[in-house]
């Protein structure tokens, strides 16, 4: 009987649309308006990388060890350096990125022993060629420039 | 003698993919068909095929570790899960029980997601719209722990050999709870969307049918052979990263059919649910884990399996004394429960072809990888 009466008035239809009426509330929206408004990411985030500099002297921290190119699975990185005659010391001349093959597994910055190298919260990494996505040292310190959208 | 045409002909062949959407991803389905009546099946695979397991071959281990997460990405950190605890018993490591709990965490919300994702998507498949929604909003919450634990929603990283990367973040506890607390009547509200809706139950039910027996001669692992009634969990059968400690359930089946399938999954989640409550309550204090700064593994060979959201995951590495694997291979789930397709299909209808890849719940990228 009951079986009966639950099919006649459609009783399972109604439950389920009785589910997505109580989920009408307008307050429940999850929709991020993403140009407008940037989503807030994660302080872990690994995003765009960058070589950071000393903020007293604007001199990188990077001792060009070369470490981080030796833990990168994907061998993308390129670190150039040149011995200092007078202070005796490796000093960076060239860091290349290439970011197309980059997975932002992290590896790299967990290699760093000075924390130069870091995965930052930017995640607005198009371009409109392949090269583009090759940075160059001076990329990596000043990080990518998105241009802000208005609307 | 009259020319035959295709009149004559009673058998039709029907592509069904590569890019068709309810095969989930990459896989190619050749129907033969007497009507609307499946005679027989072939899958094509290898689409995705991207060489995962030559790869490892070609980096050191602690380089292949984000590759895992690339084969299931759906369930990334089980994959991480599985590859670490295989290097840590090459190495005769274990991780510190700080990391071993959080591991056992972070792999029960993984399990969630996985679960969220598949039931969206197959009733999607099956027609009902709007579950999709909710659970990627479910799953939204899982993926923002991620993010905040480890930086990466999707292709994790999570875990490294020997332990964890990441120290847990500041409110950790209070946010898995919130979760917990917040998913529970969510589930409720899927069952009550589906379970006894008619045209689910219609679509579902006596569909695909897999008896235990089939299962285990097919190799079928997972929710799929425990809705077949066979009570057979590698979390209780061979106890890793300290899942002995916790209480909780196996759900079973009792046809095999694809409804009961959606029920064990729906349980399942609930179980997950039941872990993560106990193991948040005793994460030790402690040190989280060091990465070995090399690698080198004695000569040797070591097979490790563990219950991934799709079934056993396993990885048999062969070390050769260097800090590269000699051989590094892969026990994929969904790989191996993708050969009961056919007998799944047979005598079916070519709707019940949807309904039952989706069930099997297979990720295209651990299928090929
Ligand atoms: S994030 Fe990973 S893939 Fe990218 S440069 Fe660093 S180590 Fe290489
Ligand atoms: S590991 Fe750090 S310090 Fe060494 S080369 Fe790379 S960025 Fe520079």
């Amino acid at each position: 009987m009951g079986k009966f009466f639950r099919t006649i008035f459609l009783v399972d239809l109604f439950q389920g649309l009785w589910v997505t009426f109580r989920n009408q509330n307008p307050k429940n929206i999850y929709t991020e308006q993403y140009p407008a408004e940037r989503p807030k990411v994660a302080e872990r985030y690994r995003g765009a990388p960058r070589l950071n500099i000393n903020p007293d002297n604007g001199e990188t921290l990077c001792i060009a060890c070369n470490l981080c190119a030796l833990a990168c699975p994907e061998n993308l990185i390129v670190v150039g350096s040149e011995r200092n005659e007078q202070t005796r010391r490796k000093e960076l001349t060239t860091f290349t990125y290439d970011l197309s093959r980059c997975m932002f597994c992290g590896l790299c910055e967990d290699a760093c022993p000075v924390d130069a190298l870091e995965l930052t919260q930017d995640f607005e990494l198009a371009s409109y060629t392949r090269e583009g996505w090759i940075w160059d040292r001076q990329m990596l310190e000043e990080g990518p420039k998105p241009t802000p959208y208005k609307c | 003698m009259p020319e035959t045409t295709f009149l004559d002909s009673t058998e039709l062949v029907l592509n069904m993919g590569p890019q068709h959407p309810s095969t989930h991803g990459v896989l190619r389905v050749i129907l033969k068909l007497d009507g609307e009546k499946v005679i027989g099946t072939e899958c094509v695979i290898g689409y995705l095929h991207r060489g995962v397991e030559k790869i490892g071959e070609n980096r050191t281990y602690q380089q292949f570790a984000p590759y895992v997460d690339r084969m299931d990405y759906v369930a990334a950190v089980s994959n991480g899960l599985g590859y670490c605890l295989a290097v840590e018993k090459l190495l005769n490591i274990e991780a510190p029980p700080r990391a071993q709990v959080t591991r056992v965490i972070l792999t029960e919300l993984n399990r969630i997601a996985s679960h969220l994702l598949w039931l969206g998507t197959h009733a999607l498949d099956i027609g009902a719209i709007t579950p999709v929604f909710y659970c990627f909003r479910e799953r939204e919450e899982v993926l923002k722990i991620f993010e905040n634990y480890c930086g990466a929603r999707l292709t994790t990283h999570a875990f490294r050999v020997g332990g964890l990367q990441y120290e847990l973040y500041d409110g950790f506890e209070q946010q898995v709870k919130a979760f917990c607390d917040m998913f529970l009547p969510k589930v409720d509200e899927y069952e009550e969307l589906l379970t006894n809706n008619r045209i689910w139950v219609a679509r579902l039910k006596g569909v695909g049918i897999l008896t235990g027996d089939e299962c285990k001669e097919f190799g079928v692992t997972g929710p799929v052979l425990r809705a077949a009634g066979v009570k057979w969990d590698l979390r209780k059968a061979q106890p890793y990263s300290g899942y002995e400690q916790y209480d909780f359930d196996v759900p079973t089946g009792e046809n095999g059919d694809t409804y009961d399938r959606y029920i064990v999954r729906m349980q399942e989640m609930r179980q997950s649910v039941r872990i993560i409550r106990q193991a948040v309550d005793r994460i030790p204090a402690g040190p989280i884990g060091k990465t070995p700064k090399v690698i080198k593994p004695a000569t040797g060979e070591v097979y490790v399996s563990i219950e991934a959201p799709k079934g056993e995951l396993g990885y048999f590495v062969v070390s050769d004394n260097s800090t590269q694997p000699y051989r590094m291979r892969v026990r994929p789930p969904s790989f191996v429960n993708l050969q009961a397709l056919d007998r799944m299909v047979r005598g079916g209808l070519v709707a019940d072809v949807v309904a039952i890849i989706g069930t099997l719940d297979i990720v295209l990228g651990e299928v090929d990888r």
